[in-house]
């Protein structure tokens, strides 16, 4: 018997990593796993950049001759707002891929493994911020090519910038919860709009909160799309900065707190 | 000499009472089950009889309601993280990634299942050399076949050369020549000092790799023993005599009854026996049906199948409840 009992000690080739190392190196390594994805599946990326592009177009030059905006262009006004409406729109694809990794049996290979219980989520959520970072990067090419402009300089473009990234990763952890419950790429497709639209419409991102009825506003002036979306246009057109830029930042840690543990224990009690 | 905390780990998986519920669904109702060392033992059953729920919650997927199990002498619920540190498991539907390449997952798992770096690529190379995916390593998954989608499924259950092995229904829908390799690949790990515990629908895979077999019904293991012990309770051969009406194969129960030990069964214009000595019996069968004047129409002699197997242990034929389909609607619900 003892040389049978002797394969009850792990193989000699696995190596014991304390719980952060191996946290941070598992979250690597599905982030990387994940961006393979927007390699081999090129319509993957087209969906997430091509689709901000045309709405930049559409508003500039389609609604943009009939909106106008006391004090500021159309186009700068529009930007930071669609740089919002883009970084939730893509949080949908943390939605879709976790569902279909659900369904694929997917994670449950990597819920049978000796690795991190965050590391499926944390990796998924990180590719989606590398994503991000791309995807934010060229739609300001796209903006200043149809006219945007900063009016207070470059730190405030990057502060808007790195905003958008933290409230798009907030986010994402929202729709990962979403996709972990639901379960199948379909049924989180139909689930994410109805929850997406009233936060993207509904706010600041495209027209001024006091062109709306009294009802609505109430609702558009606090909820975390428009205060980002001020907070945004704040740091790169001037203006009320603090203010906004707290509630955003408020929002987004708070999201952050709820969801990402949310998320985790969905994950853990997957049946 | 053993270090003590071993001698616990004498059995590869000791399972005692293990109960879950679905829902109204008792998908295991008090299931025990012992693999030893180095063997191979098969959960053999209908769809739903709780095949999949018992992997599930012997590979910490899923905690048991009550009872408990130990995998390589660690407790599944308590110290699953280093239950996760000797297990491989290869479930239903071959979960690879389909947009990375067969080599690209193998070093995946390979880094996820914490092999030191050096380790990775060498150890998916030799695994995709030994399923013979070795041409196919640089193409994305997606385009690999059925066969070669479960070969790489299993290859991702061995990266960490896992003492113990769980595999849910390994052949189920490949071909013959696929389940040949994947039986002759399994027999080698095991030859290798791997155990494994596998599930399957086919008498004929648990007849040809287990040393021992459970056959699960409901939840519960009705029948436990080695291959042999458990055909022996039902002979090895199966006839099966079909007649044009009800009325002579009511008859011909009570002709053929006498030559075989077991009561033959009758169901509708057909009945069947069973026999460890087949040829034999047939002559004798099919004289005295001549001699009552009766003719059969259609004749069948076979192997025995997991439905006879059923048929003899329970009386009935194998068609429980889904239970995998009741999880899987209970999942989506949730």
């Amino acid at each position: 018997m003892s040389a049978a009992v002797t394969v009850a000690i792990p193989a000699a080739d696995i190596q014991r990593r304390s719980p952060a190392v191996a946290a941070v190196r598992d979250a690597i390594a599905v982030a990387g796993r994940n961006l393979i994805a927007y390699r081999r599946v090129p319509q993957l990326l087209v969906f997430s950049t091509v689709q901000p592009v045309i709405f930049v177009l559409m508003f500039r030059y389609v609604f943009g001759g009939a909106n106008s905006v006391p004090g500021f262009s159309y186009v700068d006004y529009l930007m930071p707002g669609i740089f919002v409406q883009t970084v939730v729109f893509g949080a949908m694809g943390t939605a879709i891929g976790l569902s279909a990794d659900v369904k694929s049996g997917l994670l449950e290979r990597f819920r049978a493994l000796p690795m991190a219980r965050s590391a499926v989520l944390a990796g998924r959520t990180l590719a989606d911020l590398a994503r991000n970072v791309f995807v934010v990067t060229l739609m300001a090419g796209v903006g200043f090519a149809v006219g945007f402009r900063v009016h207070t300089g470059p730190l405030g473009l990057l502060g808007a910038l790195l905003l958008l990234l933290l409230f798009g990763y907030a986010m994402s952890w929202v729709f990962a919860l979403v996709g972990l419950a639901v379960g199948d790429p379909e049924t989180a497709q139909a689930a994410v709009f109805p929850l997406m639209a009233p936060l993207v419409f509904a706010s600041s991102a495209f027209v001024p909160v006091n062109s709306m009825p009294n009802w609505l506003q109430v609702f558009a002036n606090h909820q975390p799309v428009s205060v980002t979306a001020s907070a945004a246009r704040a740091l790169v057109l001037g203006g009320d900065t603090a203010s906004y830029l707290l509630q955003s930042v408020g929002w987004c840690a708070g999201i952050l707190l709820v969801f990402a543990p949310l998320a985790v224990w969905r994950y853990r009690r997957l049946v | 000499m053993l270090a003590p905390s071993l001698k616990a780990a004498d059995s590869a998986v000791l399972a005692q009472g293990l109960r879950k519920r679905f829902g109204q669904t008792e998908a295991l109702a008090g299931v025990d089950l012992r693999v030893g060392w180095g063997t191979v033992y098969a959960l053999l059953g209908p769809n739903g009889a709780g095949k999949t729920t018992a992997i599930r919650i012997l590979t910490t997927l899923l905690r048991p309601d009550a009872g408990h199990a130990q995998v390589a002498g660690f407790d599944v619920v308590r110290d699953a993280a280093e239950v996760r540190y000797r297990i491989g498991l290869a479930g239903q539907n071959a979960a690879v990634d389909p947009n990375l390449t067969g080599a690209e997952n193998l070093r995946l798992i390979g880094r996820l299942a914490q092999l030191p770096g050096r380790l990775v690529a060498p150890r998916a190379d030799e695994l995709l050399e030994r399923f013979d995916l070795t041409d196919a390593s640089n193409r994305p998954v997606r385009t690999y076949s059925g066969g070669m989608r479960r070969r790489l499924d299993v290859a991702a259950a061995l990266v960490q050369h896992p003492p113990v092995l769980f595999l849910d229904e390994p052949t189920t829908g490949l071909d013959l020549h696929s389940r040949n390799e994947l039986w002759a690949t399994i027999r080698a790990l095991v030859a290798e000092g791997t155990s494994v515990l596998l599930t399957t629908q086919y008498l004929e895979e648990a007849d040809r790799l287990a040393d021992r077999v459970a056959v699960v019904d409901r939840g519960v293991v009705i029948a436990e023993g080695t291959p042999a012990e458990l055909k022996s309770r039902m002979g090895s051969t199966v006839i099966e005599i079909g007649f044009e009406h009800e009325a002579s194969a009511v008859r011909s129960v009570d002709v053929v009854s006498r030559l075989v030990a077991g009561r033959p069964e009758r169901e509708a214009a057909s009945v069947r026996l069973t026999s460890d000595d087949g040829p034999r019996v047939l002559v004798d069968v099919l004289r005295s049906l001549d001699a009552a004047g009766l003719a059969p129409s259609t004749l069948s002699v076979r192997q025995p199948s997991l439905d006879d197997v059923f048929l003899a242990l329970t009386g009935k034929r194998t068609a429980a409840t889904d239970i995998g389909a009741v999880a899987t609607l209970h999942r989506g619900e949730s």
